[in-house]
């Protein structure tokens, strides 16, 4: 039978891009829908009735929610190229840095660009002792999937390529060099990854920056007059 | 080589009693340390430094934190017996979708139930019971929701069961007029030896929350 793969997701996501990423890593051609979050189409509304929210991945007509979940499922489905190392130890650490990063480095960074002064300052230093427990997973290896991007290089892609936009929008440098030598190694090794045939999909998965700006800085206008 | 299995715990933890649930269906022998919070071990402290919390599986001598990923570590490694995970791709995924609901919704509403009162409490309640109508309308008509037997997202929820009694006193919920299919499923899980071995009685845990009530001076 035929695949059927259809991601519905959201450009500026980071969720999103983890499982274009996969996809493209599996070779596996999806139809893309792009839902305005803003007003979101019935269709995503019944597919994921429980969060109403993106990404979601529907493989022949069967949906599948929550990016960690949708990755591992992609890395069961389709078994070229694992994502996740074979070993369950292995797999057990991968699966905690994605959970790290999801509840305790997203929620702190979202901090440092919402709060002002000495809130500000106290989560640049929480987000930094995060960032850096896990740059050592790094130590040694390319990338956190050790020669090839894996499952726990693309959960991190939001720290690659999101940060540095965070930057632009509000002026506060995270991931320097001088303090995340290995991380910033392993950020050029990914946008180099043009280079190398199998992983050229991170390039073409990057969302335009210009428009990612003026996204995040609308979202964190918002965010910041919500929270007055 | 023997294997060697010991899992810090706290007897109350929802967290640890899924550790303590999918250990003994699987039928592995574990030595179980009960840790003070307030005064965490050296060992718990070395094997999970990153967040300091139990339960921590350590196995021959290599530390596994978080439960749901010790669950899944304890269903690759000893994959010999009683699968907790479905084999089929699709329904492992709704399987770990259901885990993770779990997990964002019914820890923190079930702890806001105990902990405030007024408007706070009362959303927190509706919210509580919308979550766990959600969990009914998943399982259906199937005997547990891992099918015909004990699966991973029976193991995730059932400890909260020991809490039922304890959110109903201080929250004033009914639970089981409210959400009838979901304690018949809870009872029948508490049928097989290692459920009722895991979960401490639930006017245990009341008398522990009251205890804690005390200590963090809420009415």
């Amino acid at each position: 039978m035929a695949e059927e793969v259809k991601l519905f997701g959201m450009w500026a996501s980071s969720y999103n891009l983890r499982i274009e990423l996969a996809l493209k890593l599996k070779g596996m051609p999806y139809e893309y829908i792009e839902e305005d979050l803003s007003n979101k189409s019935n269709v995503l509304l019944q597919l994921n009735s429980v969060h109403e929210k993106i990404p979601v991945l529907v493989h022949n007509g069967k949906p599948i929610m929550e990016s960690l979940v949708i990755l591992e499922y992609i890395d069961e489905t389709w078994k070229n190229n694992p994502l996740l190392p074979q070993d369950p130890y292995e797999r057990a650490t991968a699966r905690f840095w994605a959970k790290f990063i999801d509840e305790k480095i997203q929620p702190t960074a979202r901090n440092v660009n919402l709060a002002e002064g000495k809130e500000q300052e106290e989560a640049v230093e929480e987000c930094c002792q995060q960032l850096k427990r896990l740059e050592n997973e790094l130590k040694g290896k390319s990338f956190f999937g050790s020669d090839t991007v894996g499952y726990l290089d693309i959960a991190a892609l939001v720290i690659a390529f999101w940060f540095e936009v965070v930057r632009e929008v509000v002026g506060l440098e995270l991931v320097t060099e001088e303090r995340f030598p290995i991380l910033c190694k392993w950020i050029g090794k990914l946008q180099n990854i043009d280079a190398v045939n199998e992983c050229a999909a991170v390039n073409e998965c990057r969302p335009p920056k210009e428009e990612h700006f003026n996204n995040i800085r609308t979202r964190f206008e918002a965010a910041k007059a919500d929270s007055k | 080589m023997a294997e060697e299995v010991v899992l810090l715990d706290f007897w109350p933890s929802p967290f640890g009693m899924r550790v303590r649930v999918a250990l003994t269906e699987k039928g592995i022998k574990y030595e179980y340390k009960e840790e003070d919070l307030r005064n965490k071990s050296a060992l718990l402290l070395h094997m999970n430094p990153i967040h300091k919390k139990i339960p921590v599986l350590i196995h021959n001598g290599k530390p596994v934190s978080e439960s749901l990923i010790q669950i899944q570590y304890i269903d690759e490694t000893w994959n010999d017996k009683s699968p907790l995970l479905p084999s089929d791709p699709y329904r492992k995924a709704i399987a770990r979708f259901w885990a993770d609901f779990v997990d964002k919704k019914i820890y923190d509403l079930g702890r806001k139930i105990w902990t405030t009162k007024g408007e706070e409490q009362e959303a927190a309640k509706k919210e509580f019971v919308e979550c766990l109508k959600l969990l009914e309308v998943e399982l259906g008509d199937k005997p547990y929701f891992g099918g015909e037997n004990l699966g991973y997202v029976d193991v995730v929820l059932v400890p909260f069961y020991s809490w039922f009694y304890t959110y109903e006193k201080c929250g004033n919920v009914g639970i089981e007029a409210e959400c009838p299919k979901l304690i018949a499923w809870a009872k029948r899980c508490l049928q097989k030896e290692s459920v009722s071995k895991s979960l401490p009685d639930q006017e245990k845990v009341y008398g522990f929350v009251l205890q804690m009530k005390k200590f963090l001076g809420i009415e």
